[in-house]
């Protein structure tokens, strides 16, 4: 991080905390309050959770405008919430009920949000990098001056179509932010096992495209980066990407911890804890402030599953309803 | 008369994309090769020209990458034709086609839609071989979500391209490389063809052939040589694949009693297993017989080629042999070959 400017963007305020915090939390909370019902069997889909990761999606989502995208992956709660996704809406989907994101139609793992430009999410790694390509093509096109974070993990890097998209952002200068969340994990490989080396940022680079790389995820960090980027894509500049090293603390999919279960232990998992970006920057405000922040969020998540415990199941007649898309149909927005 | 002018397949394509990105500044083309010299055979001609860069552009070998673009771009209010100069080239984007194409518009609960057009052309001849040539259409018939058109002639080829562009869903838009330099009568305004309706080509009470793409020539040319044996056949062209018209399918077949349909692909689980699988529910009582691509790879010789394909004279065979069983008919090979060219140019 360089040192510190006067009116400097990348900086925060005492507002841009409370709001980082605000996101953080809310992330993390709803994530928990996800795990804790989930064994009950009201939730209806397969839960990725990003417990431990919020930070990546609330450093790169904090500086976006609503006109701007966002391309998340399957484990995307964090960047739907991050980018201003419908809580309630988001537990209605994970409940299977009509009043869902999707309709009830697509779970935890297709979250969408057109409202403020959250992309469908994918369950196939590497899917929605491409898609993601396409939204910042058509900003280019339509000259919207939007941008489009594009969320990937570790594994997603593997994927032909990573690089293939990474040539076609860099070729056509397309305003895309590549944000990799880097968790060193596909489902319970390492890298290690997967990786012929780990200089992922260098072989970005050999596209020309700028790399930078988070070792701990700090999420001022990613924020300054972002705000650089996005400016410097906002003025016609190409495509950036930013390396997140994080942290899954949890297991692949579910509620639970897995360090049981022999491919890691505890220790990292310490490590991340003890630098928690949501205690971490919950600390840098005032008691007052943070209390208010936090019971603001328990009511809106008491109310969210609420909303989801209280909606109606779609109707049989859903089954079929919206295979195709008729003549007349306007999208609600973008996505 | 307008429908006096005559208008090959493959202009009559250009004619299509041309006035639907006219119509409307959405819609951009983009594939290997749509803005150099050839032109995809020359069915991008003049648009680069036209349009420029930023609406007709070439990409790099990244199919499974490109046809993302083509989805994000769809749902973020654009209307892309994606084009592939051969069929086979599709398998390195079905990622992007079966699991977000087809879904995105119900997955995400009527959230959004992919209104895009997936140009691909099959090969045939000339020792295309084993990946230039396979007609893949009912892979896509599979997938839910999809729409598979088929044109069969100039006329189709505009009409159905305009309505593809218009369409808000993906459309798998299958073309034949042995049509583009075919003829037909083509309004020079723009008009739609419509899908879910199969049309009546030619009209006859003894036998249906239904014929896909490019075999509904290969049809007409058997029902010529059929004419000559006193058996007159209905020729069927289904026109689009998804949505079927299997209610006129089924309406065609009872008029005659025997149907055989006859695909440009393989005939298992494909177009012609779906459409006799529909009437063996309607319990209809017809005959009926799929035909086909041989059920193994497409060879290159010559001499192996001739036998991977129906052919008028495969065609006219096998009708023979449901009506008058038992009894030999043997067309000429060289007569077969030189059937009548029947070329039908409507009117529609």
């Amino acid at each position: 991080m360089s040192a510190p400017r006067p009116n400097d963007p990348t900086q925060p305020t005492a507002d841009d905390l409370r709001r980082l915090y605000r996101s953080l939390r809310l992330i993390r909370r709803v994530e928990e309050e996800v795990a804790r019902v989930y064994p009950t069997d009201k939730i209806k889909s397969p839960v990725h959770l990003s417990i431990g990761q919020e930070a990546v999606a609330v450093g790169v989502c904090d500086p976006l405008e609503t006109r701007d995208y966002v391309s998340p992956t399957y484990r995307g709660h964090a960047a739907y919430l991050a980018k201003g996704g419908s809580v309630p809406a988001m537990i209605a989907e994970l409940y299977g009920k009509a009043t869902g994101c999707a309709a009830g139609k697509g779970g935890s793992m297709h979250l969408i949000a057109p409202e403020v430009n959250v992309m469908g999410a994918s369950a196939v790694v590497g899917t929605t990098v491409p898609t993601g390509l396409g939204a910042a093509f058509a900003q280019k096109r339509l000259r919207t001056g939007a941008v489009v974070a594009v969320f990937l993990g570790d594994g997603a890097t593997e994927e032909g179509a990573f690089y293939e998209s990474l040539n076609f952002a860099a070729l056509h200068r397309l305003p895309v932010l590549f944000v990799m969340e880097n968790n060193g994990l596909a489902i319970h490989t390492g890298t290690e096992k997967r990786w012929a080396t780990d200089r992922i940022c260098e072989r970005v680079e050999t596209y020309g495209i700028p790399a930078q790389r988070f070792p701990t995820s700090d999420v001022i960090d990613i924020r300054a980066a972002t705000i650089e980027a996005i400016a410097a894509m906002r003025d016609g500049g190409g495509p950036h990407f930013l390396e997140c090293v994080t942290y899954r603390w949890r297991e692949h999919v579910g509620p639970g911890y897995d360090y049981d279960q022999g491919y890691r232990d505890d220790s990292a998992y310490k490590e991340w804890q003890a630098r928690d970006q949501v205690e971490l920057i919950g600390g840098r405000l005032t008691d007052t402030d943070r209390d208010a922040i936090d019971a603001a969020i328990e009511t809106e998540i008491a109310e969210a599953f609420a909303f989801a415990e209280d909606s109606p199941w779609p109707e049989p007649d859903r089954l079929y309803a919206d295979l195709y898309a008729d003549r007349d149909f306007t999208p609600v927005r973008g996505v | 008369m307008t429908d006096t002018r005559t208008l090959t397949y493959v202009n009559a394509l250009n004619e299509g994309m041309r006035q639907a990105m006219r119509e409307d500044e959405r819609v951009f083309l983009f594939g290997l090769d749509v803005d150099d010299h050839k032109a995809i055979q020359g069915s991008t001609k003049g648009l680069v020209e036209e349009f420029g860069a930023e609406r007709v552009f070439t990409t790099p070998l990244s199919e499974d990458a490109m046809t993302g673009l083509a989805i994000g771009a769809a749902v973020s209010g654009m209307r892309p034709i994606h084009t592939h100069i051969r069929m086979d080239f599709l398998m390195l984007g079905m990622n992007q086609l079966v699991n977000m194409a087809s879904k995105y518009h119900y997955m995400y609960g009527g959230a959004a839609s992919v209104p895009m057009v997936v140009r691909s052309m099959i090969g045939k001849s000339w020792g295309q071989g084993a990946q230039h040539s396979q007609g893949l259409h009912a892979l896509f018939m599979h997938i839910p979500g999809l729409k598979v058109v088929a044109p069969s002639n100039a006329h189709d080829a505009k009409g159905l391209m305009i309505a593809a562009v218009r369409d808000n869903n993906p459309v798998m838009f299958v073309e034949h490389r042995l049509l583009y330099p075919t003829e037909a009568f083509v309004e020079e305004a723009p008009f739609e063809v419509p899908f879910g309706k199969a049309r009546v080509i030619r009209e006859g009470g003894d036998v249906t052939l239904v014929g896909v793409s490019n075999m509904v020539n290969e049809c007409l040319r058997a029902a010529e040589l059929l004419q000559e044996e006193g058996i007159e056949a209905t020729v069927l062209d289904p026109v689009s694949l998804i949505p079927l018209d299997y209610d006129r399918i089924a309406r065609e077949t009872d008029k005659t009693g025997n149907l055989i349909v006859v695909d440009n692909g393989w005939t298992c689980c494909g177009a012609s297993a779906e459409i006799l699988a529909d009437l063996a529910e309607r319990g209809t009582r017809a005959k009926m017989k799929r035909m086909g691509f041989a059920p193994t790879t497409c060879p290159t010789s010559p001499a192996l080629e001739a036998l991977f394909y129906p052919n008028p004279a495969t065609i006219a065979q096998a009708a023979h042999e449901m009506l008058r069983p038992g009894k030999t008919y043997s067309p000429d090979p060289e007569r077969a070959k030189l059937a009548y060219q029947v070329a039908f140019k409507g009117p529609f």
